[in-house]
């Protein structure tokens, strides 16, 4: 491949990558960020790209990294949050106040372009730690043993933090979307 | 001693973080056999995760 070949089409991808980190950081700036650095390094490391693989996923690859670079910077200053605070949907015995209904076509839904910028602004209203642990989770499929390193937090506040984003997200969606 | 619905929605979030021992997958088994709201909630759960993964490609593909 020509050098010159290979840049456009490293760059090509820099929306996609920014699209990416911009749902993980969210953090304009961050992500702007660890974009830049991805694609810095793409092209001094053309070499270990070599065609192998496809040129996104590698971007990607090296992308994760950087996010999880600038999220380990963040999460030294957040402090954590009460762990109580859904007690609210259950009673004292702990049954639920308002027993979940099944959600009618959760398929369809997940065909329209207006459910997924529903589930953004969830994602938007968690708490900044919070929504990171759970992309890190969900979105980039790593195990909660290489958060908790990454973040240098111990697995069970890992699962309080993971707990906590279902809990929110199930509840914004139950009501913003599937109620209607 | 049966799990209460609050308790089963903790063990359904971490089931999906790390393997269950046998003790809690029996009871939270034998909670959501008899609890229609809990079995809900672990199929958002599920239907969740498989949405966020896609969220990426979805925008991706909408502009």
């Amino acid at each position: 491949m020509k050098e010159k070949d290979f840049r456009s089409r490293v760059e090509g991808e820099r929306a996609y990558l920014l699209r990416y980190a911009s749902l993980q950081l969210r953090d304009a700036h961050a992500a702007e960020d660890a974009v830049q650095e991805t694609l810095l390094a793409a092209l001094a490391g053309e070499a270990g790209f070599g065609g192998r693989s496809n040129l996104r996923t590698w971007l990607t690859g090296i992308l994760k990294h950087k996010i999880v670079d600038a999220i380990r910077r963040a999460a030294r200053e957040a402090p954590a949050g009460s762990e109580e605070e859904f007690d609210a949907l259950f009673d004292e015995k702990g049954h639920w106040l308002e027993m979940p209904g099944a959600w009618k076509e959760p398929q369809a839904a997940a065909e329209q372009s207006q459910f997924f910028a529903k589930l953004e602004e969830c994602l938007a209203r968690l708490p900044a730690k919070t929504a990171q642990v759970f992309m890190m989770r969900e979105h980039m499929g790593l195990e909660t043993g290489e958060i908790c390193k990454e973040l240098a937090v111990t697995p069970t506040h890992c699962w309080v933090l993971l707990y906590r984003a279902r809990m929110a997200l199930r509840e914004c969606l139950n009501m913003s979307w599937f109620a209607r | 001693m049966m799990l209460s619905c609050k308790e089963a929605t903790r063990l359904v979030s971490q089931g999906l973080d790390r393997r269950l021992g046998l003790a809690e997958r029996v009871r939270l088994r034998l909670h959501l056999a008899i609890c229609d709201g809990c079995t809900n909630f672990r199929e958002q759960l599920a239907f969740l995760r498989e949405a966020v993964t896609r969220l990426a490609d979805a925008n991706q593909s909408r502009k």
